[in-house]
């Protein structure tokens, strides 16, 4: 009986989170540099155990007219070491072309690809930008998944990213 | 009298310690360890000899002994290799994705005789100490030294087909895998020699880049009695680990001792 109740109790965890929105807008900053490229940049929900739960987007060079534009990935180190490496870039609803400085928003909701599987919890929406000639930054935000109520949560860059914010809604 | 016999200690101790400690760190030091993308991808790697590491102003490590293992365990040809006067160089292309083992394995004799009453000294390989050692040579005491060195680059995702153990002489077992190593965190590897575990080896770890710095810094840990030993790198760099272990297990004909060395570069990337 009690091993029917934990079990039943952990398909109850692993309940994927359908009905839920969340909107990161993520700020590329204007900076001025003798040498200046458009990051890149990669967005993804980790999971306590350090693991990539979800992965959300990735702007790189695309349409590299050499096809170099994968050479680079590598230097989102965090993203690669978790998650780059095993994956096959482009990658459809995923990837997508580096951008200019400005606010730039993506959108997710829980059916989407990135997120129907993702298990209720505790994660952190990582933010992880690497410029060309340039430098690295790493942002996190705490969030809980699917939330319970409207929250809007947010993280500021100091170099290679400005603010970050992220809007979760039931 | 007793000089004589205090003499004769001397020259039985001195015949056992082995010729030379290597004065030099030699090493390998590879373009790139981590790398993403499929289309001619390639790193270059430096093979040298120097006192600071990595810096190449000392001399260069031939190459006739490089052996390149591929993730599928077969042979990669080096390309572009060239030695000059204080480095060589190679390029190793990585066509298929995976774990790229570079060694350059080294198999030598040393000796020590005497001849007309004087002390001689000879290194090389074992195929010529019959025709470079006069034959009217007395005291001849042969020494095996077997050395290996390494570096591991990976393209894509690390897998472990080219880590396994070769079984003879120094070597590193990789527990945490070789190119997923970052700073603050432990990795773990196992010493073996001959394949088997080598417990009580002390570890020499020291972080490239000693030119600006002025203190070496470098750690020393020692095998447990797994053969296993831990280290939490301080910080990110290209590091290089040195082990050598003597025994008797010499595999050269005529050679009674042997000293078997491993040294390893590996790159430590920030969190």
């Amino acid at each position: 009986m009690r091993i029917l109740f934990s079990f039943g109790l952990t398909g109850l965890m692993a309940a994927p989170a359908l009905a839920a929105d969340m909107e990161i807008s993520i700020e590329v900053p204007k900076l001025d540099v003798a040498e200046y490229h458009k990051p890149y940049v990669a967005v993804w929900l980790e999971g306590p155990d350090k693991k990539v739960a979800a992965n959300l987007a990735v702007w790189y060079d695309i349409a590299n007219p050499k096809k170099e534009g994968d050479k680079w990935l590598k230097d989102l180190r965090q993203w690669w070491r978790r998650a780059g490496r095993e994956l096959k870039v482009p990658a459809d609803g995923l990837t997508s072309a580096t951008r200019a400085p400005g606010g730039h928003t993506v959108k997710f909701d829980g059916t989407s690809a990135a997120l129907k599987d993702l298990s209720a919890g505790q994660y952190e929406l990582v933010v992880e930008a690497a410029r060309e000639v340039g430098g690295r930054e790493v942002l996190r935000i705490p969030l809980q998944w699917p939330p319970k109520e409207g929250t809007a949560l947010s993280a500021k860059g100091e170099h290679e990213l400005g603010s970050v914010a992220v809007n979760v809604k039931p | 009298m007793k000089s004589i016999i205090r003499t004769a200690v001397v020259l039985a101790l001195s015949a056992v310690v082995p010729v030379a400690a290597h004065a030099h760190k030699a090493w390998l030091l590879p373009s790139s360890t981590v790398l993403s993308g499929t289309d001619d991808l390639a790193v270059t790697i430096d093979a040298a000899a120097s006192n600071d590491l990595f810096y190449f102003d000392h001399r260069p490590l031939q190459l006739d002994s490089l052996v390149v293992t591929a993730p599928d365990g077969s042979k990669v040809a080096a390309e572009n290799a060239s030695t000059g006067k204080y480095r060589s160089t190679f390029d190793v292309p990585l066509k298929a994705p995976g774990t790229y083992r570079v060694a350059l394995v080294m198999d030598n004799l040393f000796a020590t005789y005497k001849d007309g009453g004087k002390e001689k000294r000879w290194r090389g390989k074992k195929e010529n100490i019959a025709k470079e050692i006069p034959a009217s040579a007395t005291d001849l005491v042969v020494t095996q030294s077997t050395r290996r060195l390494e570096t591991f680059v990976t393209a894509g995702a690390p897998d472990e087909a080219a880590l396994k153990p070769i079984g003879a002489g120094l070597e590193l077992e990789p527990v945490t895998h070789p190119n997923d190593l970052v700073e603050k965190s432990e990795a773990e590897f196992k010493l073996l020699l001959d394949g088997k575990p080598a417990p009580g080896v002390k570890i020499e770890i020291v972080r490239g880049g000693i030119r600006y710095r002025n203190q070496l810094g470098d750690a020393t840990v020692t095998t447990d009695a797994n053969g296993v030993f831990k280290y939490t790198w301080p910080e990110p760099g290209m590091y290089w680990l040195e082990a050598s272990v003597e025994d008797d297990k010499a595999t050269v004909e005529g050679a009674k001792q042997r000293r078997a060395g491993y040294a390893v570069t590996l790159e430590v990337l920030p969190e």
